[in-house]
């Protein structure tokens, strides 16, 4: 990579942009015949080819199954695999492969701390803990495990830029509450939470935190032991890698205790007709097959990303940001919805009179890629009393032009309903 | 510019801005509420049936663009038709917004503005949400969905 100037801290390398770009075949793509504008990495990101080459050469090279065979290709393949546990075990920093279970997405890990951790210590009157500003991964699972135990979920509030009310949070906390279940970065508004002060104050009330990383995790770096958080999950396909392979970090006290959320193969230790016991950890908590191809490729995935470097990512997004922020301030009659003082990657907004289904549409023509409708978080739209937003999201490959290409798409849908 | 042409035509702006029958009524006969999760369009269908005639009908609710246009196009293209006639229209309608964009479709007078979503798919169901919400409010189904 070479630096660029204008580079505010001497010594930082700024990215090569455009080399960087050439690693993402899909960005050479045209739709509708416009260059391919990709802003809408919050709901997934682009695959570098190293990923692309990883699954390529796994299912061309070793593919085989797990954990299983004692022939020679079932033996790398599972080498492969596990290798992918310890770079993830690396990236997040937590101290031990035991802690770290491969799951589907997010969203999967969600429901196995919900189910298994959570839903067996509910009691009426017990309490989950949330945040308003939540995906509804991390709202759902938390109704089900109160479903029929007399517990109720409570959701601390945020303001109207966007950020949690720490406060709030803190007075929610009760000797009733079974666990603080927090975004480090919420999908809808782009806002980073305090989450060491929520860690912090969660714990003074002896509560335990379950961490949803998914938007944070391409952004900035994570470090489970840093923050001493009790679980965490992460998606894959949000990191540069492959759909259908996530990430649920648990402290291994916790997963020790925890009876298995799926049965069947891979996570036993012995079964007969009578009783079957249980495999250690991690594999207690990985029934059937996995998705070794996704895991494989998860471990190039991060491996790109570390090295590109996030005080590199950051410090580009960042101008990305700012300068989004300025194109979208300069068209008449949009509105930012998600200002929070601490916010990355989210340009999330609304254009008078016209509906974000709209936008859409029109700036697709254009060869624009963006969200609009609730963001799985209709509660976030709610809150700020509006059905639906636009919502542009940058990655590490985005450019001031491809920003600049979105402002005059946006102009062009002000020509057709104004 | 040319499909969006299609789509955003005048009469679907002016349909969207300045909806047609767009209040409640008091003594609907049959009502019925639709909701596409996908962009959050919402709206509440009134009928006013006597006999087999829809002597009145009208909507509210909140959209895009091209589902509140629909809805107000649908409910000038219903008054005064009876059931039967009614139906029958929802099904020309349907093949009207779901034949393939090459092939050519039945002139159905304004409703024909929006045989241009033929070119856009994901937005096949903001046009057909009012219609579905008016099948259903004659089946007396509370809540439709054209997720």
């Amino acid at each position: 990579m070479t630096a660029i100037a204008g580079s505010e801290r001497p010594g930082l390398q700024a990215l090569d942009v455009i080399r960087l770009r050439t690693d993402f075949p899909i960005l050479a793509r045209t739709v509708h015949g416009k260059p391919l504008v990709y802003l809408d990495n919050a709901a997934t990101t682009q695959k570098p080819r190293v990923v692309l080459e990883t699954l390529a050469s796994y299912y061309t090279d070793i593919n085989a199954n797990v954990h299983r065979g004692v022939h020679e290709l079932s033996g790398r393949a599972t080498d492969a695999y596990e290798a992918s546990r310890e770079r993830v075990r690396a990236f997040f920093g937590a101290a031990s492969t035991q802690e770290i279970i491969f799951t589907r997405n997010a969203t999967e890990g969600v429901n196995l701390v919900a189910y298994s951790f959570v839903k067996p210590r509910l009691r009426a009157g017990d309490e989950i803990l949330i945040t308003a500003m939540e995906h509804h991964s991390n709202i759902v699972p938390w109704q089900l495990a109160c479903e029929g135990t007399g517990a109720t979920l409570k959701v601390a509030p945020i303001d109207d830029r966007g950020a949690l009310i720490l406060d709030e949070f803190e007075r929610m906390l009760t000797p009733r509450t079974r666990i603080a279940a927090v975004t480090h970065m919420s999908n809808a508004l782009g806002t980073i939470t305090p989450v060491a002060d929520i860690v912090r104050l969660a714990h003074a009330n002896g509560v335990p935190v379950l961490i949803d990383a998914s938007q944070a995790a391409y952004h900035m770096p994570v470090d489970v032991r840093a923050l001493d958080c009790d679980f965490l999950v992460a998606t894959g396909h949000k990191l540069y890698g492959p759909t259908g392979i996530g990430v649920l970090f648990g402290k291994a006290s916790h997963l020790e205790t925890m009876p298995p959320f799926l049965g069947g193969g891979d996570m036993i230790g012995s079964v007969t007709f009578e009783r079957s016991t249980w495999n250690a950890l991690p594999y207690k908590f990985e029934a059937g097959t996995p998705n070794i191809a996704g895991a494989i490729g998860l471990h190039a995935a991060l491996d790109y990303i570390e090295g590109v470097g996030f005080e590199a990512i950051a410090l580009h997004e960042r101008e990305l940001l700012e300068y989004g922020t300025g194109v979208l301030e300069s068209i008449e009659g949009v509105r930012l919805i998600g200002t929070a003082p601490r916010k990355a990657s989210i340009l999330s907004f609304v254009m008078d009179g016209i509906h974000p289904h709209d936008i859409g549409t029109i700036v697709d023509r254009e060869g624009v890629a963006i969200r609009t409708g609730h963001h799985c978080a209709q509660p976030v739209m709610e809150r700020f009393g509006i059905p639906a937003t636009a919502r542009a999201s940058l990655a590490m490959y985005n450019t001031r032009e491809e920003l600049d290409a979105l402002g005059r798409a946006l102009r062009k849908v002000r020509e057709v309903f104004v | 510019m040319s499909d969006l042409n299609d789509l955003y035509q005048e009469v679907i702006l002016d349909h969207n801005r300045r909806p047609r029958n767009f209040h409640p009524i008091a003594d609907a006969s049959h009502t019925a509420e639709g909701f596409n999760p996908l962009c959050g369009d919402r709206l509440t269908l009134y009928l006013k049936i006597d006999g087999d005639r829809i002597v009145d009908v009208s909507f509210e609710g909140a959209g895009c663009a091209i589902s509140k246009a629909s809805a107000s196009l649908m409910t000038d293209a219903l008054k005064g038709r009876t059931v039967a006639d009614a139906r029958a229209l929802f099904e020309r309608f349907h093949r009207m917004v779901t034949t393939p964009p090459d092939e050519p479709v039945e002139e159905l007078g304004k409703l024909s503005a929006l045989a241009g979503v033929r070119e856009f798919p994901v937005r096949v169901k903001c046009a057909s949400l009012a219609w579905h919400t008016f099948k259903a409010a004659l089946t007396h189904e509370q809540k439709t969905s054209t997720e």
